[in-house]
């Protein structure tokens, strides 16, 4: 109950902010040259005044400004997204039907990072300076260092067109009809690539803080103490060490949440698959501004989510934070 | 016995037939390989979602790649150019050229079981291509009514005359036909069927996952009997040109239609023997690389600047060191492409620096102490490698002349806003696309008098009386040697005044998989039906 309660209080407290962000955005868009008939005018190669001015009295830009943000206002209380311009539906649909694909790949890739940044990091830290670690702090510079555009090209050179073991692109097999199980491990076989693609730089930034936290923490005086009244070693490490040091990765998840869900345009370019950020990406060139604004809505709400969920686990991981 | 030997005659002569059809393919000169399987799906990339798709509201290359295997014109384009018979089975026009009858094709069927007859050309003419199809608005202007005397005729009726052979010529693209009984009544921008199309070509639309794909399979009950060969066609939507290329290396495409390729894969596949990278089945869509002007400029208005800039441009140069040969040095307007209107021996500025000089020397605008003479914004369009390159490489060479030019990029709507609604610029550079007809989207770019903002119109601040009068002239003149003649005139007087530039002439890249056949045999290929493509396997 208390719960619920906490719940409701952020997201009241986030009603505000969220306003000001799409009032904001709405009026930076107006600042864009051009709007979502141009864009589609551009898109076709050809258009004469007569269809242009009849596409803008369809998308309702033959008004003010002030009266389509003022329709937009309006709409929105109702908890209406609008109509998309590109898509010719609800916005509510177009992202509904994308928010699935994000979702895996963002969740696949986030947990790969969190759980094998956490490992590597924790693997580094008890070899300090050892091979083990140099090993590994040099590949987590690696990957840290190569846009993930590159990393995903290499990874369908080498996979899908040298070795032909993985597709190139794509969610899962057009038109195969899989159900079940079959389904699952076909767009699993798909998100293989892209999903390592969007991990490996965050891998990168999950090992390095781990690895510096496990190090801050290790030299502390609770540590010691439990050495000393002669706790085995891997107690140590688990109940002691990671528990504290997981803090800041923990942290660095909640923030980052919110950048991956707009941050994989390039992985989702790079292998087609119909995620969130290509869709932003598409609704800003084509000057879609109820989708873009819908996107806004929704990604802020999940941020909104996944901190409070931040919340809970900092409480569980330290009790000192209630 | 008898009953098992049967088949086998009959396989015999079904053989026999089809070779006597593949040799008559091979006299008329297309390329038959070997004898067509039926079956298998294919593959295409699309590089960019479509907000709609009917051809019928809206004429672009998006849109037909797809739908022009769902939906058909009245008449199409072969391989030597000539208007083919689709829906409509023949045609003609009466003296005064304000009538034309076509004869409507018997016994087609739309994919939801009605029958096709001349109300549907009726509807689709007044209601779609009239009132919202771009260029068919501008077309199909001087439409007055499409009377309706029988099932199987269609009348077009013209307050001013309209050229028969233009009308065929703009129709492949502009002349698609919808079904009234599904678009009647309802709002036919929102209409459900726009995203869904029906038609009665030799594919039926399956279902369209955006951001994903877009399915079509073999409709059993075309009107071409035997047809089509495929049994689906699966577009797959892939945005990032690189992962298109791997689609295609990796046998996960087929096709890529309108050079959608990375320039330097293109040169790459070129030589790999999986594919093959050819023109071919693109000479109906030429596309021209542009210099377009803003006479606002006080510089850009003397004629002998313009003329200096084209001379400054080493053009040859450009196509085969940066275009990989993908293109060659303009001539005007009317691309080579399209030998029924190109004229020969029009006046034309070869690269040659010195005489640049000496022009902008003329003009006034001599060389100041840091050796520039003035300086310019260049736009370029967003939508092609090649343009971007060509920016870079008119910025360098304009500089080797002393003109600093300094350029401006903007997104698409971005760069349409600015150059052709707020003449914000001094050159733009861009695409021309030529459709078959010189009168369908290429004298608009010369003709005074188009509404500010009307992108790839004249907006240059530039207009002659004397050429809207030949532009005018060439659009009702019903005598095609007297057309022919008009359009030369009108290439001679637009090369000498050079109020924009055709600089660079191209054709769209089509990179093909060589497990298909009956590919690129048509002037619009990509764009057409697609009936007697086949995949082998």
């Amino acid at each position: 109950m208390r719960v619920l309660a906490l719940a409701g209080r952020r997201l009241l407290s986030s009603i505000p902010t969220l306003l000001i962000i799409l009032v904001g955005l709405f009026l930076l868009l107006q600042l864009a040259p051009g709007d979502t008939v141009d864009a589609l005018v551009a898109q076709m190669g050809g258009g004469d005044q007569k269809m242009v001015e009849e596409l803008r009295r369809f998308y309702g830009l033959d008004a003010p400004v002030a009266v389509q943000l003022g329709r937009y206002i309006w709409r929105l209380v109702q908890l209406d997204l609008g109509y998309s311009a590109i898509y010719g539906k609800p916005v509510v649909n177009v992202i509904l039907e994308r928010l699935p694909a994000t979702l895996l790949l963002m969740g696949s890739a986030l947990s790969f990072a969190f759980f094998a940044g956490i490992a590597l990091g924790i693997i580094a830290a008890r070899r300090v300076n050892k091979w083990p670690d140099t090993l590994i702090s040099t590949l987590g510079l690696v990957f840290y260092a190569t846009p993930s555009f590159w990393f995903g090209l290499m990874g369908i050179v080498v996979f899908a067109i040298r070795l032909a073991w993985l597709p190139s692109g794509g969610f899962e097999t057009v038109g195969a009809g899989y159900t079940g199980l079959m389904r699952v491990l076909d767009i699993a076989r798909y998100l293989v690539l892209p999903t390592l693609t969007l991990a490996l730089i965050f891998l990168a930034i999950y090992l390095r803080i781990m690895r510096a936290s496990m190090l801050e923490v290790l030299t502390l005086d609770f540590v010691r103490t439990a050495r000393a009244k002669g706790v085995a070693e891997q107690a140590v490490i688990v109940r002691h060490v990671l528990r504290n040091a997981l803090l800041p990765v923990v942290t660095l998840i909640g923030l980052q949440a919110g950048t991956m869900l707009g941050g994989s345009v390039v992985v989702e370019s790079v292998f087609a698959l119909p995620g969130l950020g290509r869709l932003a990406y598409e609704s800003v060139v084509q000057r879609d501004l109820n989708t873009l604004l819908g996107i806004v809505f929704v990604s802020a709400l999940l941020v909104i989510s996944v901190n409070f969920m931040v919340d809970l686990i900092y409480a569980r991981l330290d009790p000192r934070i209630s | 016995m008898n009953s098992i030997a049967r088949p086998n005659i009959t396989r015999r002569l079904i053989r026999r037939s089809f070779s006597a059809l593949a040799l008559f393919a091979s006299l008329s000169g297309a390329l038959v390989a070997a004898e067509p399987q039926r079956g298998g799906v294919v593959n295409v990339l699309m590089s960019s979602e479509q907000r709609i798709l009917n051809p019928a509201l809206r004429a672009s290359t998006g849109v037909y790649l797809i739908t022009s295997k769902i939906m058909e014109p009245l008449v199409d384009l072969d391989a030597n150019g000539t208007p083919q018979p689709m829906l409509a089975t023949s045609w003609s026009t009466t003296p005064d050229g304000k009538t034309i009858t076509f004869k409507l094709r018997q016994g087609v069927t739309w994919h939801d079981g009605k029958p096709f007859t001349s109300a549907d050309v009726q509807f689709t003419a007044m209601e779609m291509w009239k009132k919202y199809l771009n260029y068919g608005s501008t077309l199909q202007r001087h439409l007055e009514a499409v009377d309706t005397p029988d099932a199987h005729t269609a009348v077009f009726r013209y307050s001013r005359p309209m050229p028969l052979d233009l009308l065929l010529r703009a129709l492949p693209d502009l002349g698609y036909i919808a079904p009234r009984h599904v678009f009647e009544g309802t709002d036919i921008q929102k209409n459900p069927a726009n995203t869904a199309p029906i038609g009665t070509g030799p594919f039926k639309f399956v279902q369209y996952e955006r951001g994903q794909f877009i399915i079509a399979e073999r409709n059993p009950n075309y009107w071409r009997k035997g047809f089509p060969y495929l049994d689906r066609i699966v577009w797959r939507i892939i945005t990032d040109k690189s992962a298109a290329s791997a689609g295609i290396e990796s046998g996960q495409l087929h096709i890529a239609p309108y050079s959608s390729l990375p320039l330097a894969d293109l040169d790459r596949l070129k030589k790999d023997a999986r594919f093959e990278v050819t023109t071919r089945g693109n000479e109906g869509n030429g596309v021209t690389n542009t210099l377009e002007f803003n006479h606002r400029r006080k510089e850009l208005a003397d004629i002998r600047v313009r003329r200096a800039i084209v001379h400054a441009l080493d053009i040859d140069f450009f196509c085969k060191n940066f275009l990989y040969g993908f293109g060659k040095r303009g001539t005007g307007p009317i691309p080579t492409s399209s030998p029924e209107f190109y004229p020969q021996g029009m006046p034309q500025y070869p690269f040659d620096k010195a005489k640049a000089e000496a022009l902008l020397d003329a003009a006034g605008y001599k060389r100041g102490a840091d050796g520039k003479r003035f300086s310019v914004r260049l736009l370029p369009a967003p939508w092609g490698e090649d343009i971007s390159l060509w920016a870079t490489f008119v910025q360098q060479s304009l500089g080797g002349v002393g003109i600093d030019v300094e350029i401006v990029r903007y997104d698409a709507a971005g760069y349409l806003t600015n150059t052709y609604k707020d003449w914000n610029f001094d050159i733009a550079t861009g695409w021309h696309q030529y459709r078959n007809d010189p009168a369908v989207s290429t004298t608009v770019w010369y003709r005074s008098g188009s509404a500010k903002g009307s992108p790839w119109t004249n907006q240059w601040g530039w207009e002659s009386a004397a050429i809207d009068k030949i532009i005018d002239d060439a659009a009702s003149e019903l005598d095609p040697k007297k057309r022919r003649a008009l359009y030369a005139e009108f290439v001679k007087a637009v090369n000498t005044e050079v109020p924009i530039w055709m600089a660079i002439e191209r054709q769209f890249v089509t990179v093909v998989n060589k497990s298909l056949h009956n590919h690129s045999n048509t002037t619009r290929w990509p764009s057409s039906h697609w009936a007697d493509l086949w995949i082998e396997r």
